[in-house]
């Protein structure tokens, strides 16, 4: 048996499957899937970012996308949001072509934060979210709608427990009070889609593993689906519902289980790597190369690496 | 005393009597009500620019409003369209140069500010008929404001306003959090350049009053004023509009009853005003030692 096929057995429908005839592939209509990716590949200056991305997202689930630095995952959600156009493959969101649904999608950049001299309140941040990007002045007369939409941002505020300084300056509020401002902000249009890059990134422990099971409460509890870029898998792995891992050229699905495994990543990276699980449950990864350390012309050499694993 | 007060005037603390007074010369008039009209704009324009970190190129463009007004002195025509005419192209070019980037562009623009501002000695030079030489373009004066300029004034301010009104929640959007502004499909860009062309018309409306060299009076020390006192959008921009417009009031009162110029005032009067407000908040710190406390509006004026 050659060891592709090996490896594609083990992984079940995770791995890009040509023929498209896993056992859950994709129907055509995919009416409730909040995201689809087929034989999505990118390509940034001309190189292959990576390929063959082939994925399916319903409501509530909680995917990570995982790799190594520079192997282009935040670039997966500039292709989710219409920023940046797929070289080949299908993407839907939310049975739609990327961009034209944004305002249903809530998104998080990679860690942004704010100088601590802003004079702007972290509820007004949130405000921004929910009609920040309307044209022309608020009418200053009480209404239903202004009604509606303060309640709807102490709701929000209060979904994210952030309630207790959320008056105060963003820029005085610590990392992590920031962050869930942040996510109380791309949560307060009720998207169906949250796209999250590294929220974790420069969050002390305690922070990292209360944000995540904010986010994972969020998702599972509100039905929104999460996609969101991770570099360290082990914060989130027991709120995950999905794992997308990228290499340079090609990309593993699946479940945790399915996809963190020495074979699938010794699978796709074609160079021997271990996934050793500590008596705690956390997940590392050992041998997995950083994108500078890999050649190009390595690629060349792929099949007489991976048989390695 | 010097100027205006040619018939005594002095301070008799009856208000009524003293604006009655100060509003029987139609220049004073003028000057009140170009006043308001320039505090209420800058104010507001310059809310922006603290809340974005524009300052410096607030700082580029009212350097070169002092070019503007001298070569347009020169070239025989009035002043104000000295003003408006580079303020406005200063703004243009500093968005040009901007790019994507906002930082990176500074030299450069300190460079052409420099160049600009030696033109503007260079035309002060030529025209060996000018009044009071460079210090009222510098440092700004109320004498000789005419009822024209102040429909002038009037109509720029209202077209600024307006405009500020139309982009005002994208634009705050797009200077507190423009990434995610950016993703919720709002022009952060075409924003950023709009801005600048509305700051070039408020820094020429502010130079008639302050001088070029003054501006920061009326475009900055309110609103950092405002944005100490509260963290509210809404109310500081209120506060920054009413500090300015009482700075240029109070200024202009002052300078009518004593012998020295306007800019000196107004710009003590707002620096006095911003002076106090970080004391206030110095002593509120001291006090509650629990970092900053919840609401400040309260301490306002």
């Amino acid at each position: 048996m050659n060891p592709i096929a090996k490896v594609r057995d083990a992984v079940g429908h995770a791995l890009p499957s040509p023929r498209g005839d896993g056992h859950d592939q994709v129907p055509e209509t995919g009416s409730d899937a909040v995201l689809v990716l087929r034989g999505a590949a990118v390509h940034v200056a001309g190189r292959a970012l990576w390929s063959s991305v082939d994925l399916r997202i319903k409501a509530g689930e909680f995917t990570a996308v995982l790799g190594p630095n520079g192997v282009g995952k935040s670039t997966m959600i500039k292709v989710v949001l219409g920023a940046l156009p797929a070289a080949t493959g299908e993407v839907r969101v939310l049975g739609v072509r990327p961009g034209q649904a944004n305002d249903r999608i809530g998104y998080l950049p990679q860690r942004r934060s704010f100088d601590a001299s802003l004079r702007i309140r972290g509820i007004d941040v949130v405000r921004m979210g929910l009609d920040g990007d309307r044209w022309g002045v608020p009418l200053p007369f009480p209404g239903a709608r202004r009604r509606a939409a303060r309640e709807r941002v102490t709701e929000v505020i209060e979904l994210v427990g952030a309630s207790a300084y959320a008056h105060r300056p963003i820029g005085q509020c610590s990392g992590g009070e920031q962050q869930r401002l942040l996510i109380a902000q791309a949560l307060v249009r009720r998207p169906e889609l949250l796209l999250l890059d590294e929220p974790l990134d420069s969050l002390d422990l305690p922070n990292q593993s209360a944000v995540a099971a904010l986010i994972g409460r969020i998702c599972h509890q509100e039905d929104v689906a999460v996609v969101m870029v991770a570099h360290d898998v082990n914060p989130i792995l027991h709120h995950l519902d999905r794992v997308v891992y990228l290499a340079e050229g090609g990309a593993a699905t699946g479940t945790p289980e399915e996809v963190i495994t020495s074979k699938t990543l010794t699978r796709l990276y074609g160079t021997p790597v271990e996934v050793l699980r500590t008596s705690d449950g956390r997940l590392v990864v050992v041998g997995q190369p950083e994108p500078p350390a890999i050649h190009t012309d390595r690629h060349e050499a792929y099949g007489s690496g991976h048989a390695a694993g | 005393m010097l100027l205006a007060d040619a018939s005594a005037a002095a301070w008799s603390w009856n208000l009524i009597s003293d604006f009655q007074q100060m509003w029987s010369f139609p220049f004073m008039v003028n000057a009140f009500r170009a006043g308001a009209i320039v505090a209420v704009v800058s104010a507001v324009v310059g809310w922006f620019v603290v809340l974005r970190r524009q300052t410096f190129a607030a700082h580029t463009v009212s350097a070169v409003a002092f070019p503007g007004a001298a070569g347009a002195v020169l070239i025989g025509v009035s002043a104000v369209y000295g003003y408006f005419a580079l303020c406005v192209a200063a703004a243009l070019v500093i968005a040009v140069l901007q790019g994507n980037g906002d930082h990176e562009e500074s030299a450069l623009t300190g460079t052409v500010q420099a160049f600009l501002l030696a033109s503007g000695f260079l035309f002060i030079a030529l025209y060996k008929g000018l009044l009071e030489g460079p210090q009222t373009i510098l440092f700004g004066t109320f004498l000789g404001i005419t009822a024209s300029q102040v429909t002038v004034l009037l109509c720029v301010g209202i077209v600024v306003l307006a405009v500020l009104a139309l982009i005002g929640r994208p634009l705050l959007f797009a200077s507190v959090d423009p990434q995610v502004a950016a993703g919720r499909g709002v022009p952060v860009r075409a924003l950023s350049v709009v801005f600048l062309v509305l700051l070039g018309a408020a820094t020429a409306e502010a130079s008639q009053i302050t001088g070029t060299l003054l501006v920061f009076a009326l475009m900055v020390i309110p609103a950092a004023t405002a944005q100490v006192l509260t963290a509210r959008p809404g109310l500081s921009l209120m506060l920054t509009v009413l500090l300015a417009f009482a700075a240029t009031w109070l200024g202009l009162t002052a300078a009518y009853y004593s012998p020295y110029p306007l800019g000196f005032f107004v710009t003590s009067i707002a620096f006095a005003g911003y002076l106090l407000t970080l004391s206030v908040r110095a002593l509120r710190g001291i006090r509650g030692r629990t970092g900053v406390p919840l609401p400040t509006e309260e301490v306002a004026a």
